[in-house]
């Protein structure tokens, strides 16, 4: 009981993979384990093996004529993969060595997921879990244990360290629920299934206890709360009956034109990870992009990216955006984002180790690549280049030297470029606390980094979720600094975070000064109705 | 597109990935599926890579990691080579419909 009593009430934050509200059951699930079987002699295995992985085919085969469409064909990949000789044959040819057949299944599939979850590609790395779950499906045939499906009651709030889609189709939604992961990612297959599901999903919660009786999950806050008390209940609904009203009436705002507040206009722009972000229907409707990663490019399986590759891909999102700003960061690889032949390997705590800026300058060969591209891209005009992680001015000053000799030599080379407006991403409180030391032409506070080395927390870790809140007063007044200096010195500010794309924030945010957001596609129509409710007056408190 | 038939046994083809997200899991299958069709002995590879790839093996099409916008270089030999980079060819420019496999 005293240990119930710790957890109850307690809110974890995770990041959003499918929006909706889910109040019921807590359910704690977990994945198979090879152990307990006994290996034959190497025929036997052979056989074991290919009886497992025909009955394996044939499980998910029924699994997905029941479920159909899209989800039917995310389990396709499955299928292809139990039906892939040149996959196949080394594992029966580790067997044929004596090796168990269960060893021999288990490190093939191992091999590919270790080398999808060291893609950059978020995407590849999600397709990891799908073979997660085909390596447990054959595992458990092998052992004997079909049908294994866990007892799942309906509308649970169901948590797993990450869940399979095979898993998630077993289990019953027609009762509604959610889904709670503390790893997974919002590019999963079972991401797309719960959003097509209408299902909430929050992924990387980080560690949760297990042993909860109920919970709220809130995928819109992409916050769980265990065991929660009458009052976090009523809390709960109140914000999910408002969200519900609310989201009818913002698709229709959108083609308003532009937001204001307190007289001055709000421009809103979007962030995008890649160029197909651009295809969001919402994406048009955006005062420019505020926030292009470049991260996408160092996952190619050819190696790093060369200045042809990258510069059609800039010159595609400036090309769309027409007169719109765009603003691309530099590579901001390190941290959790690690790149072979790029990152520093074996950091003892990567959020503070080579990263950003710091680990391009100390790459120039990369990052010079990279620079000249910008600068050919830079010809259309509507180019602004924002470098991360900057912690002191002679890292700006550094960077605009290779810049402009990147410039100068493409020029000498008879190719047009041109320099475009450098600015830099605030995230570092160094950088934002002594703000007018940097000639930079624009500031984009980089709020989710920001808070995180502002409180000393891991914004991944759900544990501190309190504690990195970033409506505290260091946060607010920190961002008011770089603001008001913006303001007096005449360089824009904008945020480009998460902060940005929350609604509870943007008064916080509009009050500080700040007259310029950038926010994921999806959450451009609530922002900008939410402030059109601020304007009118509806949403004051 | 190109579709060259020279004298000799091999046909070869080469398309362009259109496909948004590159080839990812669904065109994947959507492709090692449709080479299956075929009795050929069909490869691939994406922009010039050193490594001619199982056109009929969804791992090793996949760990091509082509991204869009990359050039799809295909070729055959067997009975219906001529038959297999065609319809290779045309799944891929025609973005990898529904209806295709």
């Amino acid at each position: 009981m005293n240990e119930r009593a710790t957890i109850a009430g307690l809110a974890y934050r995770g990041r959003t993979a499918s929006i909706g509200f889910a109040h019921g059951p807590f359910v704690r699930v977990d994945g198979a384990t090879s152990s307990g079987r006994v290996a034959a002699a190497p025929p036997d295995e052979a056989a074991a093996l290919r009886a497992a992985l025909v009955s394996a085919g044939q499980q998910i085969a029924k699994l997905a004529e029941a479920v159909g469409g899209d989800a039917a064909q995310i389990l396709e990949f499955q299928v292809a993969l139990l039906e892939d000789d040149d996959f196949l044959d080394p594992v029966f040819a580790a067997i044929a060595e004596a090796t168990p057949a269960h060893t021999a299944w288990s490190s093939a599939l191992e091999e590919q997921i270790a080398d999808y979850n060291a893609a950059a590609d978020e995407y590849l790395q999600a397709r990891s879990s799908d073979l997660a779950d085909l390596r447990d499906r054959v595992l458990r045939t092998l052992r004997g244990g079909e049908g294994e499906a866990p007892k799942i009651p309906g509308g649970a709030v169901v948590c797993a360290d990450d869940l399979p889609p095979s898993q998630f189709l077993e289990i019953d939604w027609s009762r509604g629920g959610g889904l709670a992961l503390l790893r997974g990612s919002p590019t999963s297959h079972v991401a797309m299934l719960a959003r097509a599901r209408g299902i909430p999903m929050i992924v990387q919660l980080g560690s949760v206890p297990a042993n909860a009786r109920t919970a709220l999950l809130d995928g819109e806050g992409a916050t769980l709360e265990l065991d929660p008390s009458a009052e976090q209940i009523g809390l709960f609904e109140r914000r999910r009956d408002l969200l519900r009203k609310n989201r009818a009436s913002a698709r229709a705002i959108l083609r308003r034109p532009a937001a204001s507040w307190a007289g001055e206009k709000i421009r809103l722009l979007i962030n995008i990870q890649r160029v197909e972000d651009l295809e969001h229907a919402d994406a048009q409707y955006a005062d420019g992009i505020g926030l292009m990663r470049t991260e996408f490019l160092l996952g190619q399986q050819s190696g790093l990216p060369d200045e042809e590759m990258q510069y059609r891909a800039y010159d595609a999102v400036l090309r769309w955006a027409g007169k719109r700003p765009v603003t691309i960061r530099t590579f901001d690889a390190g941290g959790d984002k690690p790149v072979p032949g790029f990152t520093v390997d074996g950091e003892s705590n990567p959020f503070l180790g080579v990263r950003g800026l710091r680990l391009c300058l100390a790459r120039p060969d990369i990052f010079r690549i990279q620079l000249r591209a910008l600068a050919r891209a830079a010809v259309r005009e509507n180019l602004k280049v924002m470098l991360p992680m900057v912690t002191m001015p002679a890292e700006l000053e550094a960077a605009r030297g290779i810049f402009v000799e990147a410039v100068d030599q493409l020029q000498s080379e008879g190719i047009p470029a041109g320099l475009p407006e450098i600015g830099i991403m605030v995230e570092v409180p160094a950088a934002g606390l002594a703000i007018e030391q940097f000639d930079a032409s624009f500031f984009s506070i980089g709020s989710n980094d920001l808070a995180q080395y502002l409180t000393a927390c891991d914004r991944t870790n759900g544990a501190l979720a309190n504690l990195i809140d970033p409506l505290q007063p260091a946060m607010l007044n920190l961002i008011k600094h770089i603001v008001d200096y913006g303001r007096r010195a005449g360089r824009e500010v904008s945020l480009c975070g998460d902060m940005a794309g929350d609604p509870r924030c943007v008064p916080a945010l509009l009050s500080c000064g700040l007259r310029e957001l950038s926010v994921n596609p999806s959450a451009l129509a609530l922002i900008k109705q939410t402030i059109d409710g601020l304007s009118s007056g509806a949403f004051r408190v | 597109m190109t579709l060259e038939s020279p004298n000799g046994q091999v046909i070869t083809g080469s398309v362009r990935l259109v496909h948004a997200a590159g080839m990812h899991a669904r065109p994947a299958v959507k492709l090692t599926k449709l080479a299956k069709k075929f009795q050929a002995h069909i490869s691939i590879r994406a922009s010039d890579a050193a490594e001619w790839i199982n056109a009929k093996s969804i791992a090793k099409v996949m760990a091509l990691r082509a991204a869009r916008d990359c050039i799809i270089q295909i070729k055959a030999s067997g009975e219906d080579a001529e038959g297999a980079v065609a319809a290779l060819v045309d799944l891929v420019a025609a973005d990898f419909p529904d209806n295709a496999s």
